[in-house]
């Protein structure tokens, strides 16, 4: 048998699991953003660094994301909108599981490829009729994977990165939201 | 051997009344006893089982102390000091057989229902006919979930049924029952130590199975068949709306696969052993179908829904068991049914020893190892 090279450091990801079974205050993480509003409807999003394993951490280096709406919105179109970064979380967070679990299961991937598309009824925001919400009504992504497997193995791993993807369970669950003003 | 109410206590008390072992007749044999009736491919009523393990009783001869509530279990200086309701008894050696089903397991967010919704778990439902008129939300679709759905919605009620990770098996496969598949191939002999995954074997919830005459399958088509209305998890209550997962989708997806692989294994089983001709043709099950649009949100305020039934499965009740064994999930600690302190045993948990360990008919093994490792404690002893 041929070793599976992916480029997941499973090894690592499993010694931690057991690391943190008995050590649950180390898991808690903080991940942040920080914005700036630039004109219009466009801002700047800044991240770097987070907290974890006890300590404060910090990314190689800082990454900066725009945000704005696009031409269609009568606006400048400056960056992606915001609910496309869902999309984008969405998609790097199962692609980044299914790496992980075929790493896991020995399976050589060549190629992942994916679309996400989000069903969006724009009058939620708009206002324009108050029974519509403001989010997605319907999100699918849609995979395409050539790997050392089965059909079936393939969808167990896509099955399994939904399981264990914080994007999906953080789109999927409600979780609580407090916005104050400092 | 003490007993806190009659000979087959819980089967007596805590069970609802429809209920019927999951496992056929001819599966439930216990050392010098096994189903004689004429039915072996039937299933059990509660009277039933009642009246097989007080038979046992008698059969073997065991020297039950029924009336006998365990209240205290304590280290003592060479054993274990056993507190009772009829008194204090001094052991060298505990076994433990008081199960894994004690208690239902509710979650916190049943404490931010709305008041006039009425609350049941399954040690107080009986029947339908007891629940208020109107829609019934039961959360959660194991065993117990799938089949109180069923015959709630069959008198009348409207079910939303809750559904989060599964196990989904079809009644019968090819011909045989499908725990004639799981004991014949094999797959209920595999050892606490052989399983990959052990603690999620341990928790694995109770397939969709009912013990029917018809030997009918009751997965989520056959309940979405009946009308039963199926939603995401249950995840949160929020301003007397219940939220539920929208991830319904990928726990059928789940449920789907793992099925295919264990009835796959069945059709390898068959054909390496020689079985193949015995059996029926290889069947392949229809995928779960995924509802047009599941509801995300549901008013508890509305009146659509009167009452809940909480089947979010349960936990056992160690309560009364003053030795530190347990961890921080509540569960014993233990190595194939020797717990971690000396002269203390377990029988009857998930996967103990077996995959079969919770099934009569995994007891009697189970049995024989560890009082096998107990005989050979107390001998070391001296």
């Amino acid at each position: 048998m041929t070793t599976v090279t992916n480029g997941v450091n499973v090894q690592a990801l499993l010694d931690a699991r057991e690391v943190l079974k008995g050590a649950p205050e180390a898991a808690q993480f903080t991940w942040r953003a920080s914005a700036k509003w630039q004109s219009g409807v466009h801002s700047t999003i800044k991240v770097q660094s987070f907290f974890g394993l006890g300590e404060e951490q910090s990314h190689k280096q800082e990454w900066t994301f725009e945000a704005d709406h696009p031409e269609v919105f009568a606006a400048e179109d400056d960056g992606i909108t915001p609910i496309e970064y869902l999309l984008v979380g969405l998609a790097s967070c199962l692609t980044g599981g299914i790496a992980s679990v075929a790493e896991n299961r020995g399976i050589q991937l060549r190629s992942v490829e994916s679309t996400v598309e989000g069903g969006h009824d724009i009058r939620g925001i708009l206002g324009a009729d108050s029974d519509v919400r403001n989010g997605y009504n319907d999100i699918k992504v849609t995979f395409n994977i050539d790997a050392d497997a089965s059909r079936e193995d393939i969808e167990a791993l896509v099955a399994q990165s939904q399981k264990r993807s914080a994007v999906y369970d953080a789109l999927t669950n409600p979780t609580n939201v407090t916005v104050e003003v400092a | 051997m003490l007993e806190r109410g009659e000979v087959a206590n819980s089967w007596r008390t805590e069970r609802w009344d429809s209920l019927r072992l999951l496992t056929p007749n001819w599966q439930s044999r216990l050392p010098g006893l096994r189903y004689e009736g004429p039915d072996p491919d039937g299933y059990m009523a509660v009277a039933e089982v009642t009246e097989f393990i007080e038979r046992f009783a008698t059969a073997s001869r065991a020297p039950v102390r029924t009336g006998t509530n365990v209240t205290s279990v304590r280290h003592a200086d060479d054993g274990y000091r056993v507190t009772t309701t009829r008194g204090e008894l001094a052991c060298r050696a505990v076994v433990i057989a008081s199960g894994a089903c004690n208690r239902p397991s509710v979650p916190h967010l049943s404490e931010s229902v709305p008041a006039p919704v009425e609350q049941l778990t399954p040690f107080d439902y009986r029947d339908p006919g007891k629940l208020p008129d109107g829609g019934v939300l039961v959360v959660g679709a194991s065993a117990t979930g799938v089949q109180l759905a069923a015959e709630v919605q069959r008198s009348g009620r409207p079910v939303t049924l809750s559904v989060g990770e599964h196990v989904r098996l079809p009644r019968t496969y090819r011909g045989r029952d499908v725990l004639w598949w799981m004991d014949a191939a094999g797959v209920w002999d595999q050892r606490y130590d052989e399983v990959e995954d052990l603690t999620r074997a341990r928790r694995l919830p109770s397939p969709q199975l009912v013990g029917t005459p018809e030997r009918a399958t009751l997965d989520l088509n056959a309940l979405a068949s009946m009308g039963v209305e199926l939603v995401g998890r249950w995840s949160a209550v929020r301003d007397g709306q219940a939220l539920f997962s929208g991830g319904l989708r990928n726990v059928f997806s789940l449920a789907d696969l793992k099925m295919r692989r264990l009835l796959g294994t069945f059709d390898e089983w068959a054909l390496t052993n020689g079985h193949d001709g015995e059996v029926g043709p290889a069947e392949r099950l229809a995928p779960t179908r995924v509802p047009e649009s599941a509801r995300l949100q549901l008013d508890l305020r509305s009146g659509e829904i009167r009452s809940i039934v909480w089947a979010t499965g349960f936990r056992p009740d160690y309560g009364w068991l003053d030795v530190p064994v347990l961890d921080a999930k509540g569960q014993l600690r233990h190595e194939g049914g020797a717990v971690d302190s000396p002269g203390l045993y377990a029988l009857g948990l998930p996967v103990l020893r077996r995959r079969r360990s919770t099934f009569i008919c995994g007891i009697e093994d189970d049995a024989r190892a560890v009082i096998d490792h107990l005989a050979r404690y107390l001998a070391g002893r001296g």
